[in-house]
């Protein structure tokens, strides 16, 4: 079913690139073979405007049009080879090693796929890569995310967003409306810039703390990205990870090591302990590790930073005490 | 069903011209090229065959063979060209090229420039949105500088490490491999002589990084990873471990290699991996907030519980 379809599509491709004229929708359905098979006229008419539709989206520049500039009644279509085909270019093969190296940048579903495809269009001139000229220095990025695809989407396709994202500081969950601009990857993570409707301002989201599904709110194009606009300022002045807040943390002696590479002091406190100073942005984050040395790590200031750190803790011990009651359920 | 032929059919649009230009390519080679198997492109071949130019008499098919291994394809001049870049396939390579000359001290931004003008100009319109996608990849341009200047004198280095697994900072020689990028994150590979195997060394947990008077010599086992599956290999020999990971948490599952995944209805990921050393999973348990709950082996729960509970009593909290 799908390899005839294929094989019905690429002969429309085919038929209307090989034609000057525009060409009748009649003439079309005389001329692939698979559109002979349409027993009503109805049936044609619906496959032919489906095929149309996805010929579009893949990008086949496909117009319409008519021939005689007195007589505008009967509309043919068209493919204009000039407009469907790459421009002559050719690459050397040290161009076609940088460029092999940046199309595995993208180790991930839709932008992997389009980079490996971008890439053998580029090839089709015949020129080989010359591997050799690269240094083994390999930049990869993830797109793990759930909220990326959705939200690279909307930035692409400008249209404005709401999703569920939880606040850094709070972690309360609200409901947001952005007019997405640009997406940045920053220090490994993944941010959406943009107009917030909501605080009237330009705001920057992790896609990590969205928390559900994002869904258009608005037409495609609908957006307007203003010029000038550095993203990645954008993402480094209002990130919450610019360390410009002091935490004082308790850790046990010869323990929390990763803690104390980032001290900015250490000095001995209670016996068998240290106590350190460090610097930090993201509460959530620090809370996030300090909670992961358990004992032999203590919260002590600021107070949003103990509370956050209480909190995690509490859920552990709630989650287990709910996991524990199913496992003994059975007995 | 129609999402896969039009993929299809974007494939064959990009196959043609390629194939056109390496008239007796081996088949396997082709199949390899375009991310697919030998039998998956006889069948695109055979697809094409029967396709051609309107009147589809013998003469206006494309005419390919593939008989004795090798591809020749002709007869195809309407599709010889490949189909202009789309906005996510120049995107894609314009931000990628964009992210190599981030690199600190890349040895090759001429190359680099050239083919970023060339394809910014090759792929007119669809370059626009190229500009609403960044990626940075600032690291600890110091320690990268050194260690390129090591893989380009092929010298050992001597690394300060630090292991938060263990947390613990560890001393070791290393003969360098390569340099990667992972997640936004700088990589050190190369063969350890303390562990002695190829190991993986994220950039910023290197403390200090000193290129030693000694030829790197790697021994001929040592291969650089496939890294597209993740960092982390698990062995036969590690405890399997079986998880509960809220939405919060499924993340995990991507990040290391897990054995099996089973999706709950209530969106609740239970997952089995392999690991080597409890003690990083412990900490993730604790990390995670309750997002991520460990259901074998259940000493393991039992300890992230009690963890829990003693850290809680330094705030003099009662479980409420």
């Amino acid at each position: 079913m799908s390899a005839q379809k294929t094989e019905r599509l690429l002969n429309l491709v085919i038929c209307l690139l090989a034609t000057r004229q525009f060409l009748a929708k009649e003439a079309i359905r005389d001329a692939v073979p698979q559109y002979a098979e349409c027993r009503t006229d109805e049936a044609f008419e619906r496959m032919f405007e489906r095929d149309k539709e996805e010929v579009r989206e893949m990008g086949i520049p496909l117009e319409t049009g008519s021939n005689d500039a007195w007589f505008d009644d009967e509309v043919g279509y068209r493919v204009d080879r000039s407009t469907y085909a790459l421009p002559e270019v050719t690459f050397e093969p040290d161009e076609l090693a940088v460029l092999g190296l940046a199309s595995r940048v993208w180790q991930q579903a839709s932008l992997a796929g389009a980079a490996s495809r971008a890439l053998l269009k580029l090839k089709a001139a015949g020129v080989e890569p010359d591997e050799e000229s690269l240094l083994g220095v390999e930049p990869r990025v993830r797109t793990s995310e759930p909220a990326f695809e959705p939200l690279y989407a909307a930035v692409r396709d400008r249209a404005p967003v709401t999703f569920p994202y939880r606040a850094s500081r709070t972690g309360s969950l609200t409901e947001r409306h952005l007019e997405p601009w640009g997406i940045v990857s920053w220090h490994g993570r993944w941010y959406v810039v943009g107009h917030d409707r909501d605080r009237r301002a330009t705001r920057v989201f992790r896609l990590s703390r969205v928390m559900g599904r994002v869904r258009a709110i608005g037409e495609p194009g609908s957006v307007q990205v203003p010029s000038g606009v550095d993203f990645r300022a954008e993402v480094a002045t209002q990130t919450d990870e610019v360390p410009n807040r002091s935490a004082r943390l308790k850790v046990r002696t010869a323990s929390g090591v990763g803690l104390r590479r980032r001290a900015t002091r250490i000095h001995t406190g209670d016996e068998g302990w240290d106590e350190i100073e460090l610097a930090f942005g993201d509460t959530e984050a620090l809370a996030e590790s300090v909670a992961g040395y358990g004992p032999d790590a203590v919260a002590l200031e600021p107070a949003d930073l103990r509370e956050s750190v209480v909190r995690r803790l509490q859920a552990v011990v709630s989650a287990a005490g709910a996991s524990g009651i199913a496992a003994v359920a059975p007995r | 069903m129609s999402a896969s032929a039009t993929e299809r059919l974007s494939r064959l649009l990009a196959m043609v011209p390629y194939l056109l230009t390496r008239q007796g390519i081996p088949l396997e080679e082709a199949a390899r090229e375009f991310g697919i198997s030998a039998r998956t492109l006889v069948k695109d071949l055979e697809l094409l065959f029967v396709c051609g130019t309107p009147g589809h008499l013998p003469g206006d098919l494309i005419d390919a063979e593939w008989d004795d291994g090798h591809v020749y394809l002709s007869n195809a001049d309407t599709i010889a060209r490949p189909l202009r870049l789309g906005v996510d396939e120049a995107l894609a390579l314009i931000v990628g090229l964009r992210t190599l000359g981030e690199v600190p001290g890349l040895h090759d931004r001429d190359a680099l420039e050239r083919t970023l003008t060339k394809l910014e100009a090759a792929a007119g319109d669809a370059a626009l949105a190229s500009s609403q996608v960044a990626v940075d990849v600032e690291g600890s341009a110091e320690v990268l500088a050194t260690a390129r200047d090591a893989l380009t004198a092929r010298r050992r280095v001597h690394l300060t490490y630090f292991v938060p697994t263990r947390d613990e900072t560890t001393e070791r020689d290393v003969d360098l491999l390569r340099v990667p990028m992972v997640d936004g994150r700088w990589y050190l590979e190369g063969w350890c002589h303390r562990a002695e195997a190829v190991r993986l060394f994220r950039l910023d947990r290197v403390e200090r990084i000193e290129v030693l008077a000694v030829a790197a010599d790697p021994p001929p086992q040592a291969a650089t990873r496939d890294l597209s599956e993740g960092l982390f290999v698990p062995s036969a020999d590690d405890t399997l471990v079986v998880l509960e990971l809220d939405p919060p948490a499924h993340w995990v599952a991507d990040y290391y290699p897990v054995e099996e995944v089973v999706v709950r209805p209530d969106d609740v990921l239970v997952v089995q991996l392999r690991a080597a050393d409890g003690r990083w999973l412990r900490s993730l348990a604790l990390r995670l907030a309750g997002a991520l709950r460990i259901l074998e082996p259940t000493e393991l729960a039992d300890e992230v519980s009690e963890r829990a509970r003693a850290a809680l009593a330094a705030y003099a909290v009662q479980k409420g």
